[in-house]
């Protein structure tokens, strides 16, 4: 398979992470959306590796799965501290740091 | 064959993205991304990277699904209100989307790269293999793996201050949480 399928595929759910994060209310939701739009970086990322026959990319891939997990937890954490003072699982209603 | 398995797994990468945007439950929507998750991982494997295919699968689709599964079901369901907080957001946003990914495909298939219209560069024996992997990260990425290592060490010390029960101490530690939530009630 060629390498720009690759890469039209990763635009194309890197795209579809970006309006999921626009269209979407809940946290938990944009959370994941995060995730698509990481992996399909990642995707794209191995897709260049495998063109130039080069192993550095699939260190880049692992490093973003790590980062990724980071963000999951610290904003899984977040998600479950507003749950607990009540605060609206909801981003729009959370408009305090609105200037 | 090849052709096969890269159109099953961009069917499977692809139907889960959709779903994880278009399902109204965020337990569902968990579980769209689990497949998703399985898909991008078989892609992976057509791309030689089966250390990082594993890594996917086990962490990924393993560990930390479980955790967002958990969380789903500790906070439940959140029905979405149906008004726009944006007027025309629901429209905007797929336009936004699509845009974004006009650019993307203008940027890779004008790019110029003649190689990107090919398998790619020929690859040695062991590429993306464990051996491989640990090698670099152990000799050439040594800094950014125990950088990374910190910095899971710092992520979980601070979800468990972020989430831990401390109602007496919430002042102290969270001063915006205790404004908002003041807000709230």
């Amino acid at each position: 398979m060629d390498t720009t399928w690759y890469l039209v595929l990763s635009a194309l759910l890197f795209s579809i992470g970006a309006g999921g994060v626009l269209i979407r209310r809940s946290p938990l939701v944009i959370l994941l959306c995060l995730e698509l739009m990481l992996n399909s970086a990642n995707l794209a990322l191995l897709a260049f590796g495998r063109n130039f026959g080069n192993a550095d990319a699939q260190i880049f891939a692992m490093i973003v799965m790590v980062v990724a997990a980071c963000e999951v937890v610290v904003g899984l954490g977040l998600i479950v501290a507003m749950y607990r003072r009540r605060i609206p699982l909801d981003v729009d209603e959370n408009r305090g740091l609105r200037g | 064959m090849e052709q096969v398995a890269f159109f099953a797994g961009a069917i499977g990468a692809l139907g889960g993205a959709i779903a994880v945007i278009a399902l109204r439950n965020p337990f569902y929507s968990v579980l769209a991304l689990v497949v998703h998750l399985f898909s991008l991982a078989g892609l992976f494997l057509l791309l030689h990277a089966e250390f990082v295919a594993a890594a996917q699968v086990v962490v990924y689709a393993g560990a930390v699904m479980v955790l967002y599964v958990f969380v789903a079901a500790y906070v439940g369901g959140f029905e979405e209100p149906l008004w726009d907080a944006i007027p025309g957001q629901r429209i905007l946003a797929p336009l936004i989307a699509a845009a974004l990914f006009i650019e993307l495909s203008i940027a890779v298939l004008g790019s110029g790269l003649k190689s990107l219209g090919s398998e790619g560069a020929i690859i040695p024996a062991g590429f993306g293999s464990p051996e491989a992997i640990g090698r670099l990260l152990l000799e050439r990425f040594l800094i950014p793996f125990e950088g990374a290592s910190l910095l899971l060490l710092i992520a979980a010390v601070g979800a468990v201050v972020l989430a831990g029960r401390r109602p007496e101490a919430e002042g102290r530690i969270d001063p915006e949480g205790t404004k908002a939530s003041e807000g709230a009630a």
